[in-house]
């Protein structure tokens, strides 16, 4: 139970970090998010038929399941599921989507969150 | 850092020096949160000491770096294993299969070197993904289609190297077979063109296969004699139209008659694309219909009566079940037809199919789909996309989340046997696989279907999941290589299989005291005599690691 108590405050404490510190990122850095997200990520969490990344996330009650329509996402979280896979989505190496790249999703995906 | 088995420390350190030489530090992992991410996730040792992983990995950008790569190897003695896109999920991820080797990691090398429209090909290097390729093509409002397996995130050439399928016409369908010429990087260090690519300045090399002597490509498939860097791939011109059509037919016994008649259809070309069955009483989908049932698009649950039949039947028949499916019409097996071509041609070969089928009383006939090519927006939306050349991952509703499945699963491996092209040999390897689930203590296996990828033979594919609980992984493994020894003693031998069976099933191919894997070995000796390019994969093992086969 300790164990679980510390990693999710670290959690927590990068969530934190990663909302108040960072940079607004720039339309350039979204714009390659964009770019990068839709050959990676839209195949399986885009919008329409077919999408089991989306499916997935709407039948656990996810709202919105489209990724790219969700204001709650971080940098942090982001890195986690690309790097470490969850459930039936696979891991991707440095070799297909680069740390920059990685962090270009991550400005995507977090373009419209709050301040 | 992680040391390949038998190799020094010092090296090991050498030689990942001299590797970040030729493809610079940033291209050589050697940390363990970046050598983790060429773990298998859906590895069935996951979290086991068994688990197959990496030491490292290296990512050339090119033919030229991937010799230097392969000479350093050698030099030092250091196993290597090339992935292509690494996402073969289900038969194997970028794990290699002797654990601790390099992974030789081609995802950088993803030029499109050629597309011909006219002469409807491409020559592609091993990075390229299907999406890749589809979206060059595309872009550049190219009218060629590319035969995409299901999901389609891998690339041409590591799907073709691992002799998968998809859905086009026959001569497509096949990925090993509609590839033309392949540039190959042996052990050595020295690079190979197969094919035409043999003769300098050649005209022809992505047109014309097997060029002059023996052709040797295949010997390069499933295997490790050496790294292919580049590979041509014969492309569908898109057809005009699109037709498909549903077979119903009302008893047991007509799946025999069915799959006679289809295959017959099939050998003479009046059905060009591949066939789907199904089972509308027992509830089985067509594989184009597994994305659509999953996310919600299902027929009605069976009714208490049929549920009670069904879990009663044997091996998916009972005579009662049978008088039920008949009092309410509802039709035993289906088999969808697509045709491709010109729609008077489309049209004619399904009236002169339906006319076949008419051979067996009570068939019925629904006609399905019938687009003029290219298909607008909404058309593709709705499409089982595969069968228009377009590269999807909704097949991975497979085990995921879903409306209908809120238990999903880690990942899946496939036990996927090759058996005759008859509706005899469908209910012989039934009763089989069925009595050999009971006989494991795993849960029995409800009556199946096979694809029908192949022209010649059917192909069985049942998914093994892959839990989070060692216990259930492993109950799941010994299951799995038993189902190999059964099947064998049938006469059936699995076409593709992930690492962790690579062993097990080479060992079922074993006519005449193992001859075609001696050959193999002898081989390997020869183009590989250090034996550093990719281990066991296949069952084929360097002289310093081979084992007795079992």
């Amino acid at each position: 139970m300790k164990i679980a108590g510390v990693g999710l405050l670290l959690a927590a404490s990068l969530i934190l970090a990663d909302a108040a510190f960072a940079a607004p990122p720039d339309r350039e850095q979204i714009e390659r998010g964009r770019k990068v997200y839709d050959k990676w990520c839209f195949p399986c969490h885009g919008t329409g038929l077919g999408k089991p990344g989306t499916e997935s996330l709407a039948a656990r009650g996810q709202k919105p399941a489209v990724l790219a329509e969700r204001t709650d996402l971080t940098s942090p979280m982001i890195t986690q599921f690309v790097r470490h896979g969850v459930l039936f989505m696979p891991t991707f190496r440095k070799t297909e989507i680069s740390d920059a790249d990685l962090d270009a999703i991550a400005a995507y995906l977090t373009r419209n969150n709050k301040q | 850092m992680k040391i390949p088995p038998g190799v020094s420390a010092s090296d090991f350190a050498a030689a990942v020096k001299e590797f970040e030489d030729v493809v610079g530090k940033e291209w050589v992992f050697t940390s363990d949160e970046d050598v983790a991410l060429y773990r298998d996730p859906y590895s069935p040792f996951l979290g086991e000491p068994d688990e197959l992983v990496a030491s490292a990995a290296v990512a050339p950008d090119g033919a030229e770096q991937v010799q230097a790569v392969v000479r350093i190897a050698n030099k030092y003695k250091i196993p290597i294993y090339p992935v292509s896109t690494g996402k073969n999920l289900g038969y194997g991820g970028a794990a290699p299969v002797f654990s601790g080797s390099v992974v030789l990691d081609l995802k950088r090398m993803n030029r499109i070197l050629e597309v011909n429209e006219e002469s409807a090909y491409a020559l592609v290097e091993p990075g390229v993904s299907y999406f890749d390729l589809y979206r060059y093509i595309q872009e550049k409002g190219l009218r060629l289609w590319v035969d995409v397996p299901d999901p389609g995130w891998g690339s041409p050439v590591g799907n073709a190297l691992d002799r998968g399928g998809g859905y086009l016409m026959a001569q497509y369908r096949n990925h090993f077979d509609s590839h033309c010429g392949m540039e190959v990087v042996l052990a050595n260090g020295e690079i190979i063109r197969t094919g035409m690519g043999a003769m300098p300045g050649a005209k022809t090399w992505q047109e014309y296969k097997t060029g002059f002597g023996p052709w040797v490509d295949g010997i390069f498939s499933q295997s490790n004699f050496g790294v292919v860097t580049k590979m041509g791939f014969w492309l569908m011109p898109e057809p005009e139209a699109y037709l498909s059509g549903t077979v119903y037919v009302p008893r047991h016994a007509d799946l025999i008659p069915l799959v006679r008649i289809l295959t017959h259809l099939e050998n003479t070309r009046v059905t060009n694309g591949m066939p789907d069955l199904g089972s509308p009483l027992l509830y089985i989908p067509m594989i184009q219909e597994i994305d659509v049932w999953n996310e919600g698009g299902a027929p009605p649950p069976p009714d208490a009566e049929l549920a009670e039949l069904m879990a009663k039947s044997d091996a998916g028949f009972s005579p009662e079940l049978e008088a039920y499916a008949l009092r309410k019409g509802i039709s035993y097996w289906s088999c969808k037809l697509s045709f491709y071509g010109p729609p008077k041609a489309n049209e004619a070969n399904w009236e002169f199919a339906k006319e076949k089928f008419l051979a067996i009383p009570g068939a019925k006939f629904v006609e399905n789909e019938n687009y003029k090519l290219p298909l607008t927006p909404e058309q593709r939306e709705k499409v089982h996309k595969p069968q228009f050349g377009i590269p999807s991952l909704a097949m991975f509703s497979i085990g995921a989340r879903t409306a209908t499945n809120p238990n999903p699963t880690n990942g899946h491996m496939w036990f996927s046997p090759i058996i005759p092209r008859t509706g005899e040999a469908i209910f012989e390897a039934n009763r089989v696989f069925n009595e050999a689930a009971k006989e494991f203590g795993i849960p029995a296996l409800a009556f199946s279907l096979p694809s029908c990828y192949w022209e010649r033979a059917f192909i069985f594919i049942f998914a093994f999941p892959v839990t989070r609980d060692v216990e259930t992984n492993k109950k799941n493994r010994a299951a799995f290589k038993k189902l190999v020894q059964r099947a064998a003693e049938h006469g059936w031998g699995e076409y593709r299989t992930a690492p962790a069976y690579q062993d097990t099933i080479m060992s079922t191919y074993a006519y005449n005291n193992h001859s075609l894997l001696r050959f193999q070995e002898t081989l390997k000796d020869a183009v590989d005599p250090n034996g550093i390019l990719s281990a066991g994969r296949y069952g084929i093992w360097p002289k310093h690691l081979r084992k007795e086969p079992a």
